[in-house]
């Protein structure tokens, strides 16, 4: 312990000894992943630029930590590594707020379709009315947003480079837009039928390394690295080995070395003050979906729960057990697994649209809930009363009708509504499958304007405005039955 | 045989105890009969077995008629002849606390017998204000003192009119004037034909106003 004690200390006094860098291993090959032969190592075409570029700074090593790509930037400024390194792109916005260093890959926004659909579909105009996915907060799915209006496509966002592709090939979505050697491991991975990549690409960008806006100095110095990389062929062989290497890579390092400086640096940047009001629209539109989720959502857990309530209450041995089984595997198991289970999983047998797979996922989660609520609301209601109800001649349903139901509602209603409250909020996680709700939007927002502050306001805001008279609800619910 | 109740050899056994063993007691129309005897004798257990509340292990009880024999509980679509003739005031009262004096009377008149909420209210309204509770009508359950409480239970069970009233320990919460006041109510009840089963503890009580008690020994 005391020699690991040392090594920290030496590490500690000597910082500026390793190259750390930040990347995402989840995106996986080419770029970086975990080392199929040693899973505590990454590996990648990325993780070779980053060790390159470590080498050329006389650091002796280069060391990897893991971060969410959607998360590079905001991690970067707060100091958690020198560098991000993973796929990440080169766009106006990202050199408005960072340091940004020289490109070192091109690559090509591609259209991925269906094969029957490869000669209908040419371009972004071919696709009105169509799905287009891509990954979120990408330089493709602002494309998209902007093709939005001028060519009627929907655009639709995952979390992940994968499931875009599983899901075009299921007919959930009609093509794919992301960068070529994405689309190509996609094939690859699917032994290469399934779906074609159009040849025609849509775009062209540029993965670059992303630094601290303070920490220009270091990145010169990166850039004076890249530069020899690419003339002394050091960087040719990285992408060879990583067969991502093609003849417009030579050109691009040709054109790049003939630049004395890297041109993109003109390009402006959004303006910061009054960004936000344009992004009103999107934030309402995605309160609305959030809390339309939640509605529905409770609907369905209000009509299960109450069935599994009377189940568990009424039911005989079987019923009782089945209904507890239920309640115990979903209460027992994350909601995060349940909605990947019912979108990804289920996609075999039903294919469900992202909405309403997040509206059943949260619905038969809650249902748990919502049926225990229900349970112990029905079994607090006296026993004597229910027999006094028997000896004045009502049937067992005209009890639970008229003496029982009513009164268990009202022990139930002020939990109930509390269950709405944190159901709101848990819609949020239904933007792994696609839909974006409240936070997913406010996460775009973020990333985009590269800061929190504002749209993290906003967005506690409006769930405070939804669930804020909630909250008052319920308490006077509790308040009027507790009296007289 | 003219009995409104007749008990016939009546065993009850919990968990292999024996709670009840060979009660015979009979009840006639305009009869109040209290059923004395220590605490967990089975007086309640005797009250429950007649209102069809709970199974017993032998003997046979025919109410007007209407004959319950030992084994489970017959289901209450059987069980309704029986309902209409007798009537259950709970020691706890067991008003529904959802619902006013008032509603409490008239639900059964309205969902059972399915009188209209114009005649059912006149119904609960007249048995109200017999048995002095006229003015709670509107009250709910948890406002009422415990006296008034037995007195809308008294008045929810008379509702659908049955010829046979079981109390279960009327008097353990009164005080000597009330008891006095219950006893004359019950009184009345028996001239207008109903036959009255009653256990209680005070004795005091029976001697006052039962036609006949009956008295359980453990």
């Amino acid at each position: 312990m005391i020699a690991a004690l040392a090594l920290c200390l030496a590490a500690a006094q000597h910082p500026t000894q390793i190259l750390v860098w930040g990347g995402d291993a989840e995106g996986g090959a080419p770029f970086v992943e975990a080392d199929p032969a040693d899973p505590s190592r990454v590996r990648g075409f990325d993780v070779e630029v980053a060790d390159r570029i470590a080498r050329g700074l006389g650091r002796s090593r280069a060391q990897f930590l893991q971060v969410q790509w959607s998360s590079i930037d905001q991690s970067v400024e707060r100091g958690d590594f020198a560098i991000g390194l993973s796929g990440v792109e080169d766009t106006p916005a990202r050199r408005a707020r960072h340091a940004v260093t020289l490109p070192y890959f091109e690559f090509r926004e591609v259209l991925a379709v269906r094969p029957e659909d490869a000669s209908r579909i040419h371009s972004l105009t071919d696709m009105r009315g169509r799905r287009v996915a891509t990954l979120g907060s990408t330089i493709a799915y602002d494309m998209l947003l902007g093709a939005r209006d001028s060519t009627g496509l929907i655009a639709i966002s995952y979390d992940d480079d994968v499931h875009p592709y599983s899901d075009l090939v299921a007919g959930r979505v009609d093509a794919v837009l992301l960068d070529h050697i994405i689309a190509q491991r996609a094939l690859r991975r699917r032994g290469g039928s399934g779906f074609v990549i159009l040849a025609q690409p849509v775009a062209i960008g540029h993965y670059v390394g992303v630094l601290a806006e303070a920490n220009a100095a270091l990145r010169d110095s990166i850039d004076l690295v890249l530069r020899e990389a690419m003339r002394d062929g050091s960087l040719e062989q990285i992408f060879r080995r990583w067969n991502v290497w093609d003849d417009s890579q030579g050109t691009f390092f040709e054109r790049t070395l003939r630049e004395p400086r890297t041109a993109a640096t003109a390009v402006t940047a959004a303006t910061a003050g009054g960004a936000w009001l344009s992004y009103l629209p999107s934030l309402t539109r995605a309160a609305a979906i959030t809390l339309l989720v939640s509605i529905l959502s409770m609907a369905l857990a209000v009509m299960l729960g109450l069935a599994l309530a009377s189940g568990r209450v009424y039911g005989r041995a079987v019923l009782r057990i089945a209904t507890t089984l239920y309640i115990e595997i979903v209460r027992g198991t994350p909601l995060l697994l349940q909605l990947f289970v019912i979108y990804y999983g289920l996609a075999g047998v039903v294919r469900l649209p992202a909405f309403l797979a997040a509206v059943l996922a949260l619905g038969l989660n809650y249902a748990a809930y919502e049926a225990e609520i229900y349970r112990g609301a029905l079994e607090a209601v006296p026993g004597i009363q229910l027999e006094a109800g028997r000896t004045l001649g009502f049937s067992e349903f005209q009890i639970l009708r008229l003496i029982r139901g009513p009164q268990a509602l009202r022990y139930a209603l002020a939990p109930m509504t509390n269950d709405f409250v944190a159901l709101l909020k848990d819609s949020a996680l239904v933007s792994v499958i696609t839909v974006v709700e409240l936070t997913k939007q406010t996460a775009i927002y973020a990333t985009n304007i590269g800061s929190w502050v504002v749209p993290g306001a906003l967005c506690a805001v409006v769930y405070l405005a939804m669930s804020l008279p909630l909250s008052r609800l319920a308490r006077r619910l509790e308040r009027r039955w507790r009296a007289p | 045989m003219n009995a409104l109740l007749q008990i016939d050899q009546l065993s009850v056994r919990y968990d292999g105890r024996e709670v009840l063993r060979a009660l015979s007691l009979e009840v006639a129309r305009g009869e109040l009969v209290a059923l004395m005897g220590p605490s967990g004798v089975g007086k309640t257990t005797a009250l429950r077995a007649v209102a069809a509340l709970q199974p017993f292990d032998g003997g046979r009880i025919v109410v007007d008629g209407f004959a319950l024999e030992p084994g489970p509980v017959p289901p209450e679509a059987r069980l309704a002849p029986l309902r209409r003739r007798v009537g259950f005031v709970f020691q706890a009262h067991a008003l529904f606390e959802h619902l006013t004096a008032l509603d409490n009377v008239t639900l059964a008149l309205r969902h059972v017998l399915g009188k209209t909420r114009a005649a059912a209210d006149a119904v609960a309204t007249t048995l109200l204000t017999e048995l002095d509770v006229g003015a709670r009508a509107s009250a709910w359950p948890r406002q009422l003192s415990g006296g008034e409480a037995q007195r809308v239970a008294i008045a929810r069970a008379l509702a659908p009119d049955p010829p046979l009233l079981l109390m279960d320990e009327p008097t353990a919460a009164l005080d000597p004037a009330r008891r006095s006041v219950l006893g004359a109510t019950l009184r009345r009840l028996c001239q207008q034909g109903r036959g009255l089963l009653v256990s209680t503890h005070d004795a005091e009580f029976a001697r006052a106003h039962a036609d006949r008690v009956m008295t359980l020994t453990a």
